[in-house]
């Protein structure tokens, strides 16, 4: 069976497990060109290790991943992020000492081709190249409304800005796919309203597929196109939210119904 | 009251009746504390980096001087040796990044910690076997280094300043500056202190680490050659020279382990104040001094700022 042109990412029958710890058990599912696809599932269902595996911190012992339609072996995340895997962390894993916007220039790092040795005298063609990474940089800050910290250490930032310049470095590699896992943790419902927006912004207008953990049930309803619903590490549904939230399993598994 | 004036009074007044000397005891200090600098510099580059106190960095510049003079030995000439030198020291950061840092990574600190000793002795055995364990002389000469002293009339009296010592200040500064240049503004620059905050992260942006690792443990192999050389010309090229590397460890305590500024002022003070120490106060312990002054000095800092002079402070929740 050939997989159609639409599907950028497939996850084939993947299983993972540390030691005696299966945290996921022959799980498959695919993300469309262009989609919101979430994953939910109660706490140690397997979500964040799925995202692990999906941009290469983890390599399952089982399964593989296919990778706009090409078959891929054990990957590393930097060659992940090469081919256009960008994502975000649970517990925001930022470079607190720098700032915001070189932070958000990180992003960039695989797109400076320009030779050192010109690049430390800023002069010649490696300014320029700085000029114009640094012009999408302040772009993408401009979109997410964090001019005025932009020269501000992100270590002393507040939670929810944190969350924000993580998206923002996410963006500056202008990713293929937009790994996000709970980009709306601890944020009161203003600060979930307006990371909503950039969302659906980045996936509308700048072209990133995005596949997002997120346990605040309202905003993964009104956000994606599909649902994967994960519970000890197996699949239980995998379908548009609205047959999702109806599924009996699903209810079950959050409730904590007996198996 | 004899003592008392023998410590707060009797070393200044000597101080102002006699400025040339103490220029002469300052300019030596300030050499000294400069290669203190350069060598505290590359324990900084790999512990920002990487997370690891490299005990190796000692041994790594004996090796570095004794593989330029090595080789010179065995008919290579000294441009051919130097060039040469740098090589091996590229390859020495490959093999450190293949054999010792993946294998290990995710490892706690300690484990790496002990890994640089292994690197050690790995290196005093193979730098022996190859290149023998006589002392050797640095080749200055076919270097180009310059020998002979400037003497400079001033301040009433004559200060001697070794042309070589001069030398070696204008290039530790130069490359001082340009590491600090090299870390601030370009990429990789960027890339190492991205890596140096949090690995993961680093990763997700598609920094790749054993690239950076290289990159930091080769930077820190030149500036060991750099040191060695210098180090070399001032006694000669032996493996005792690796003792030179614990007089970093107070101007890391000093200037603090992260901080780049900090190993370089920290190498100044302590520099200039041990041979203060050692010329005006250390006649009333009967000499001497100046082998331990380094970590006096380092421990009554220490007092007033536990995270050193330019350290960031680590705050751990408990």
């Amino acid at each position: 069976m050939t997989a159609p042109n639409d599907i950028l990412l497939a996850v084939e029958h993947v299983s993972l497990s540390f030691g005696g710890v299966r945290a996921i058990s022959d799980v498959s599912f695919d993300i469309r060109k262009g989609e919101v696809r979430a994953i939910i599932g109660p706490n140690g269902a397997g979500k964040t290790s799925m995202l692990n595996v999906v941009n290469g911190f983890y390599h399952p012992q089982q399964g593989a991943i296919r990778w706009q339609g090409q078959a891929r072996s054990r990957m590393k995340p930097h060659e992940a992020a090469a081919q256009g895997i960008a994502r975000t962390f649970q517990n925001v894993a930022l470079f607190k000492g720098m700032t915001t916007l070189d932070n958000i220039m990180t992003g960039r790092s695989l797109r400076m081709r320009r030779n050192i040795f010109w690049q430390a005298m800023r002069h010649g063609p490696a300014l320029d190249e700085e000029i114009e990474h640094r012009r999408v940089c302040e772009e993408i800050i401009d979109f997410l409304e964090i001019e005025h910290i932009r020269k501000t250490a992100v270590g002393a930032l507040p939670y929810g800005l944190q969350k924000r310049v993580e998206l923002g470095r996410a963006l500056a590699m202008e990713p293929v796919l937009l790994l996000l896992d709970e980009p709306m943790a601890g944020m009161n419902r203003e600060e979930k309203e307006d990371m909503s927006r950039f969302i659906v912004e980045a996936n509308r207008y700048r072209g990133a597929t995005v596949a997002l953990i997120e346990h605040d049930m309202g905003v993964v309803m009104d956000l994606s196109d599909r649902v994967v619903v994960l519970d000890y590490g197996r699949k239980i549904a995998d379908d548009v939210p609205d047959a999702v939230k109806s599924d009996k399993k699903v209810i079950g598994a959050y409730l904590g119904v007996g198996q | 009251m004899d003592l008392v004036r023998a410590v707060f009074v009797d070393p200044f007044a000597q101080m102002i009746a006699a400025p040339d000397l103490l220029a002469q005891t300052i300019w030596e200090g300030f050499v000294a504390g400069v290669l203190y600098s350069l060598i505290a510099l590359g324990f900084v580059l790999i512990y920002k980096a990487s997370g690891v106190f490299n005990f190796a960095q000692g041994i790594m510049m004996v090796f570095a001087a004794l593989t330029l003079v090595g080789l010179h030995e065995k008919g290579v000439p000294a441009w051919a040796a130097l060039a040469l030198t740098v090589a091996v020291m590229y390859g020495l950061a490959l093999a450190i990044e293949r054999l010792v840092l993946r294998p290990l990574v995710n490892q706690p600190d300690i484990i790496l910690f002990m890994a640089t000793f292994g690197v050690t002795y790995f290196l005093i055995g193979f730098g022996e076997l190859v290149f023998g364990g006589n002392p050797k002389s640095m080749i200055t000469k076919e270097l180009y280094l310059p020998d002979g002293a400037l003497d400079l009339h001033i301040l009433g009296g004559r200060v001697e300043l070794q042309k070589l010592d001069i030398a070696a200040a204008a290039i530790a500064l130069t490359m001082v500056v340009s590491l600090a240049s090299f870390f601030q503004r370009t990429r990789i620059g960027r890339a190492l202190r991205a890596v140096a905050d949090d690995h993961q992260a680093a990763l997700s942006v598609g920094i790749s680490l054993n690239q950076i690792w290289v990159i930091v443990w080769f930077t820190a192999g030149i500036v060991a050659l750099a040191t060695g050389i210098f180090w070399g010309a001032r006694s000669e090229v032996s493996f005792a020279l690796q003792v030179v590397a614990l007089k970093a460890l107070p101007v890391l305590i000093l200037g603090g382990l992260t901080s780049v500024p900090g190993a370089i002022v920290g190498g100044l003070i302590i520099g200039v104040g041990e041979k203060l120490g050692e010329f005006y106060w250390g006649p009333l312990l009967g000499g001497g001094i100046e082998s331990w002054l380094a970590y006096v000095i380092a421990l009554a800092f220490l007092l007033v700022r536990p995270q050193g002079l330019f350290g960031e402070r680590i705050i751990e929740r408990v």
